[in-house]
């Protein structure tokens, strides 16, 4: 290699960065330190007081093996990743789907479907905890006309789940938006050779539709066990109401009502490093949560060959 | 081997650079190492920040008023008040430091003060009392003494007490033909079945909401009545042994059952007003007694409720009728911030406060609390319900006893409530014994990862 050659390429090498720069200092300083902080806490014992001391794996011994909070808050993310996750996608395709179809009040009723999506959380997660009090609540009073046994809901942790899910099934206008874009993209000659051939309904949603509208799937999908790994505030709030946890009481309220079955990994994170203040212990569950949102991406990602992404379908 | 692209190489330096930082971060502790001192001159005129959980309005009425005397009688002095506190900000606040952070703080839970005073959250106060010339045991009860103070290290003054006991609706008593407050559990059990009245799936009344989620049902308050270790002389969870814990749990889970089962009990408590809301049950008659502390007289009375209202001690296991008159204890505890750099002024408002009998009796006859001095509880100013003399009494009892502090401060306490909570519902189905015995090598885990910390 020629000593020209090497300057070239060490002057468009030193280009490159300067180009990048605004991006690499950003994604240093709020990205790739936090993570290095984090990964260095996990082997210390800090309270916020004393220097940290260097703890090899104790943290880590103690997430997984005796602390009593850590498997049931990886469980519950889990569950509401896979569950959420599913529920949410197929429920905001099936809306966006009905609404392309509908010929009459198409605006009214995409605007109906889209405003739930617009209400912060907290005030939609107290309206709902409202909706399913299992004593005063309209939901078990209706349920109760009909000779149905309501069940307790945010009270009852084999239902603060589902509860939950049926609060962002109901929260699904933004996907919904998204795959009506998708759909109304998809070429309408396509249905229409579909149709001469023959195709039933259901041949032409999964060799029509569902192969143009792969990349908005996978967004969705993506995108949305991202956000069902950070679900902290619903869980949090319903949990608070549901115990009768009373604000301004003074007493700090752990998250988890009813009996751990809405603890999430990241209040977890929240609750043993800024109410028990073990920030060891707490960056070990930080770390796990990267892991967690990083391995379900990289599997999804790859299972479409990452041609969804391209926009190359499959 | 060929050399590296160029980004690598980039990425490889920012991840070192990364990596390097916070190994520094780490090992420099510069996040949160206390910078205060008491090196503040406390006749200079300064403003110092105080913070309290109060929130009620009368109570936050209260506390601005006991401040305005602080302030008239130290004149260089200004307070900036918040209020609205609970625990987790006051310690993310006391570790975060900074110009806006509290000199002065105050919190509910008694059980904190060893995560307080073991941290370093909270300054030590022995150099202050010394220089105040402040006797301790003259001036507070021993338990208050106890109890803001861990391991030798008093980080924390007593600013009036909490006393638990029995309210009962005097009316509902009539009607079911009881004449007095239960003295035993077992008395009470048959009170709070004769006081039910189902209907339907629901009630028409609750003679008593046994649940741990029925507002003070705390499993600690509860245990105030049968006097538990929690933990041995070395220091670990002393649970399945305790006689102590085994019986409350045995005998709130038959209460549970006897009452309508948990599933309808809960539901029920679904329904109930707020826990400080005028339309709390008890004030309501949907409940006719409840366990809770003395300020429920005021606020009951305050919600003018059209029954009569019985205040008795909470009753005592069958064997223990002598100790009748106990109870637990709880209180206000009011510390300064170690980061704090006015610490000799915020000391002159904690001493005002906790030990200043005007002010004491003040804020005790306004919030409805008992008062924490030996002086203020003979005061001639304090205005007595002739009913809270019961509080005054519990406070006084002897075997009247509260949950220790401990380095992971009231941590334990939700442990061994989580076991509690499965153990009502009959969802445990493995015994008391073996979920004692789970819970204690919870605690004592929990405790050695606190410790390490």
């Amino acid at each position: 290699m020629t000593a020209t050659l090497r300057t070239r390429r060490r002057r468009r090498a030193l280009r490159t960065l300067a180009f990048l720069s605004p991006w690499l200092v950003g994604f240093g300083a709020f990205f790739g330190y936090p993570l290095a902080a984090t990964v260095s806490f996990s082997f210390m014992s800090y309270d916020g007081f004393a220097a940290p001391s260097f703890a090899g794996l104790s943290n880590w011994s103690y997430v997984f093996g005796d602390s009593p909070l850590f498997w049931p808050a990886l469980r519950n993310t889990l569950w509401l990743v896979v569950v959420t996750t599913a529920c949410r996608v197929v429920f905001g395709l099936g809306v966006g789907m009905l609404v392309t179809r509908i010929k009459r009040g198409a605006g009214l009723l995409r605007t109906l479907f889209f405003l739930p999506s617009l209400a912060p959380p907290v005030a939609a997660t107290l309206a709902f905890v409202f909706l399913l009090n299992p004593g005063t609540g309209p939901v078990n009073g209706l349920l109760a006309r009909a000779g149905i046994d309501g069940p307790a809901w945010f009270d009852d942790p084999a239902w603060a789940k589902p509860a939950l899910t049926v609060l962002a099934v109901w929260g699904v206008g933004d996907l919904m938006v998204i795959f009506l874009a998708a759909l109304l993209d998809v070429p309408r000659e396509q249905y229409e050779a579909a149709e001469l051939d023959g195709a039933s309904a259901w041949q032409r949603f999964r060799y029509v539709t569902l192969p143009n509208i792969a990349p908005v799937v996978l967004f969705a999908v993506v995108t949305g066990v991202i956000q069902a790994t950070q679900y902290y505030a619903e869980p949090l709030v319903a949990g608070k109401v549901a115990s009768g946890a009373v604000s301004g009481s003074g007493r700090p309220f752990e998250p988890g009502y009813p009996d751990r079955s809405t603890l999430t990994l990241s209040q977890l994170v929240y609750q043993q490093g800024f109410q028990r203040f073990d920030y060891g212990a707490a960056s070990v569950v930080a770390l796990v949560l990267f892991a967690l949102a990083l391995a379900f991406t990289a599997l999804l990602i790859r299972r479409r060959g990452g041609s969804a992404l391209t926009g190359a379908g499959d | 081997m060929p050399p590296a692209p160029p980004h690598r190489r980039a990425f490889a330096a920012l991840a070192a650079v990364g990596t390097a930082l916070a190994l520094a971060l780490s090992a420099t502790a510069c996040t949160g190492a206390p910078r205060g001192g008491a090196d503040d001159d406390p006749g200079a005129r300064t403003t110092i920040t105080f913070w309290h959980p109060w929130s009620a309005p009368s109570e936050v009425r209260a506390i601005d008023a006991d401040i305005a005397r602080f302030e008239k009688a130290h004149p260089r002095i200004k307070v900036d008040v918040v209020g609205g506190i609970d625990d987790d900000k006051l310690n993310q606040a006391l570790r975060g430091g900074g110009s806006r952070s509290p000199d002065v703080v105050t919190s509910f839970e008694t059980a904190n003060v060893g995560r307080f005073c073991s941290s370093g959250a909270l300054a030590d106060l022995a150099p202050f009392i010394e220089k105040s010339g402040l006797d301790l045991a003259k001036t507070f009860p021993k338990p208050l003494l106890d109890y803001t103070q861990f391991q030798g290290v008093r980080c924390t003054m007593p600013l009036l007490t909490d006393a638990y006991g029995l309210y009962y609706n005097k009316d509902a008593f009539k009607a079911a033909g009881i004449d007095g407050p239960p003295v035993t559990w077992s008395e009470f059990r048959a009170d709070a079945k004769a006081l039910t009245k189902p209907r339907g799936d629901g009630y028409d009344q609750v003679g008593f909401l046994p649940n741990y989620h029925g507002y003070e049902n705390n499993i600690e308050h509860y245990l105030g009545s049968w006097g538990p270790r929690y933990f041995d002389s070395h220091g670990k969870a002393f649970l399945a042994l305790d006689p102590a814990v085994g019986e409350l749990m045995f005998f709130q889970q038959k209460m549970v059952r006897e009452l309508g089962g948990y599933e309808k009990l809960e539901r029920f408590r679904t329904g109930l007003g707020d826990e400080f809301g005028a339309e709390h049950p008890f004030q309501t008659g949907q409940v006719a007694m409840q366990m809770d502390g003395e300020w429920r007289l005021g606020m009951a009375m305050d919600a003018k409720v059209p029954f009569e209202i019985g205040v008795a001690p909470m009753p005592v296991p069958d064997e223990d009728r002598l100790d009748y008159g106990k109870g637990f204890l709880s209180g206000t505890v009011m510390g300064v911030s170690a980061h704090s750099r006015k610490q000799n002024a915020a000391w002159e408002l904690v001493e005002f406060l906790t030990t200043d009998t005007e002010a004491v009796v003040a804020f005790a006859n306004d919030i409805r609390n008992v008062p924490s001095t030996f002086a203020a509880l003979k005061s001639p100013d304090l205005k007595l319900d002739p009913r809270f003399r019961t509080f005054l009494d519990i406070a006084r009892h002897k075997r009247s006893n509260t949950a220790p502090g401990t380095l992971d401060g009231g941590a334990y306490l939700r442990t061994l409530q989580d076991f509690a909570y499965r153990f009502e519902k009959e969802k445990d189905t493995r015994g008391l014994i073996p979920g004692l015995l789970r819970t204690e090598r919870q605690i004592d885990a929990d405790m050695a990862q606190a410790e390490r910390g």
